[in-house]
């Protein structure tokens, strides 16, 4: 098991240094660079740009500027984030919590109304209740992340003013507030981006759940825990459920890149001062340590998740659990 | 005279498919008294299972018990009764035992668990005490170290041990009646006489009443004190063990009889009954069997023909019990048989 683990490890390590160099070149063929984006100021002549340029290091070719970086990465640095003028671990470093945040409260919230959902729909199979929520789930599973966030945001920040528009916090009153009112400012500003992100992510986990339940149904050990004299609700919870799990137990891997991506966008219309947001902004302004940085953090998350759930898989599944 | 335990009058099962209404059980009736061992054999496809399923309500759509059928229980009519109150009696009263032992039991769930489960529904025992019970059930059925077993999954068991965990789980709750549905059809040849040297010892020992489904007279010889032969969705012949076997009447129980291997008979090739049990859409007019039969005539073709009394207790559903002279002269039958003849 542990030599297992080192493996998969390893293997992380591996496609996280692929992913950064690719991000890394990439990032570095977009054209501009910091210089001439941010300071799109007239007044900045184009010697003060070479200046800061060669004080940069950024006139040296990409191939020495990739080495200087894997060099710095090597020793724990990640580099200066030009347009934060901090240093790229400590721009993350605050971004980090509010996007583990917003993603936990997604994740926990759209697997457990999935799951609510599938529930419901097998139990009243064939039902109208069953096929007006299939035709619900498949709405929110076609509809792009973007849109429907800019659509919520409209609706509930605008026509019914009942969410503050974006920010984690209320930029000017926070501090002047007793902590639990802290607290309550914190949750109406995370409930607007944790609801729509839910709500998205809920509609594949409900559709995918739903067919995994049905595909248990048939089976005869289900037809077994009938003949024990189980009611229906007894069976779909108890034994159709704990089987019908496993396969959603593997779609958690899966959507955990699905649902870092689908939080950059949601981060960035609810200006959500997480990394989403400190990355797509980086982009803008190519900013290039602090763009790697992210990506790097991300494609860690996205590895380290996704070993999570197959250990979760092989600890759920008894035919897994001794090898 | 006490009434039987279990009385089956004009049972019909049928399946609404697209195909058309596909008649699986047609009217079949038979008793099963208390302590007895009755044996339904038959071909696959002449509706034994389909039976075991109904007296249990486990049909499940499209297929519906027929108004007018009656399965009575105990006393009570288990065709007509409530969800809450057949759920009381499955797993409890009556149990039953599937072929399939390897699928038959939850993967993610220890095996004590799932013998346990059926005394907590049933017997309102506590975690703890269904465990108990669970484990001296297992005990029972020959389960060596029961006690550590209990804690396994059933993939770590092997096909017998898994028969033996479903047997446990049929008596936990000592039923009146276990219906064992070809119980030993998925075991090799000397774990099938372990298992059945079992259910006849756990039998005895219980006192309860065994429905014996098989396609094998073999195990029906061992087991049973009387057998109900089925075919296309009905009884064909009934008959006590000895007798039947003695004096097989209908023709189709002697196909049946003629098709089974005999250890020390040199036979270069196994006499089969001609082609296959008819689709259930579409049961032949008249007698069902009449294609395949080597006595069939006019009269089959015309006349459904009911059960005749041919014997003490034995009755037969075949026109040769009017007109046995019949018997003498066998022809090929009807049938076309597969590769030969024109489609």
């Amino acid at each position: 098991m542990l030599r297992y683990i080192a493996r998969r490890l390893a293997q992380a390590a591996v496609i996280v240094v692929i992913v950064a160099t690719i991000t890394f070149v990439l990032i570095h063929l977009a054209p501009g660079d910091p210089f001439s984006a941010v300071m799109d100021n007239p007044n900045v002549s184009e010697k003060v740009r070479e200046t800061l340029r060669a004080q940069y290091g950024l006139d040296r070719p990409v191939p020495e500027q990739f080495v200087k970086y894997v060099n710095s990465l090597a020793h724990g640095e990640l580099g200066w984030s030009f347009s934060h003028d901090r240093t790229v671990r400590e721009v993350l470093g605050r971004a980090l919590p509010n996007t583990l945040l917003l993603m936990g409260v997604a994740l926990v919230g759209s697997f457990s109304l999935g799951i609510l959902i599938a529930l419901i729909q097998v139990a009243r199979r064939g039902s109208i209740t069953d096929h007006a929520l299939s035709g619900l789930t498949l709405f929110f599973f076609s509809m792009p992340d973007f849109w429907f966030a800019i659509l919520a945001l409209l609706a509930f920040t605008y026509w019914v003013p009942i969410f503050p528009v974006g920010g984690a916090v209320d930029p000017v009153m926070h501090e002047y507030m007793g902590f639990g009112a802290r607290i309550l400012d914190r949750l109406r500003h995370l409930a607007l981006p944790a609801i729509a992100l839910t709500l998205l992510a809920s509609a594949s986990v409900a559709r995918y759940q739903r067919a995994a339940l049905l595909d248990v149904l048939p089976a005869d050990y289900i037809r077994t825990a009938r003949l024990k004299g189980l009611t229906e609700r007894e069976i779909l919870r108890r034994h159709a459920l704990r089987n019908a799990l496993l396969p959603i137990i593997s779609l958690i891997g899966l959507s955990f890149p699905a649902l870092l991506t689908g939080a950059f966008f949601i981060e960035k219309i609810f200006a959500w001062p997480g990394m989403g947001y400190a990355v797509v902004n980086a982009i803008a302004t190519r900013d290039y340590p602090l763009v790697v940085g992210g990506v790097i953090i991300g494609s860690i998350m996205v590895t380290v998740g996704s070993l999570l759930a197959d250990l979760l898989y092989a600890w759920a599944d008894p035919r897994l659990r001794s090898h | 005279m006490t009434p039987p335990l279990l009385s089956i009058r004009d049972l019909r099962t049928y399946f609404y498919t697209e195909a058309g209404v596909a008649r699986a059980v047609d009217g079949v009736s038979f008793d099963v008294g208390a302590g007895e061992t009755v044996g339904i054999v038959g071909e696959s496809g002449c509706g034994k299972s389909v039976t075991a399923l109904s007296i249990l309500r486990l049909i499940q759509p499209p297929g519906r018990i027929e108004p007018g059928s009656r399965i009575e229980f105990e006393g009570k009519d288990l065709v007509t009764l409530g969800d809450e109150e057949i759920r009381h009696i499955r797993g409890n009263r009556i149990s039953m035992i599937f072929q399939e032992p390897m699928s038959a039991l939850n993967p993610v769930f220890t095996i004590g668990d799932q013998v346990a489960e059926v005394a907590r529904i049933h017997a309102g025992l506590s975690r703890r005490q269904a465990w108990d019970r669970a484990v001296e059930t297992l005990a029972l059925t020959g389960m060596p170290a029961p006690e550590d077993r209990a804690k396994q999954y059933p993939h770590q068991l092997s096909g017998g041990m898994r028969q033996r965990v479903l047997i446990a789980m049929a008596l936990i709750m000592k039923p009146a009646l276990v219906i064992a549905d070809e119980p030993t059809t998925a075991l090799d040849v000397t774990i099938q006489a372990q298992i059945l040297d079992l259910l006849v010892h756990l039998q005895k020992e219980f006192g309860t009443s065994i429905l014996m489904i098989t396609h094998d007279l073999g195990v029906i010889a061992e087991t049973t004190s009387r057998v109900i032969v089925m075919y296309a969705g009905e009884v064909v012949e009934q008959a006590p063990v000895d007798e039947l076997f003695a004096r097989p009447h209908h023709p189709y129980t002697e196909g049946l009889m003629h098709s089974m291997p005999h250890i020390g008979h040199d036979q270069d090739r196994l006499n089969v009954i001609p082609g296959t049990v008819p689709a259930p859409t579409n049961w032949p007019h008249g007698c069902r069997f009449r294609e395949r039969c080597p006595y069939s005539w006019e009269r089959p073709e015309r006349e459904h023909p009911p059960l005749y009394d041919v014997g003490a207790a034995h009755v037969s559903r075949c026109h040769l019990a009017v007109e046995p002279e019949r018997r003498n002269n066998p022809h090929a039958p009807l049938v076309v048989v597969e590769g030969v003849g024109a489609a």
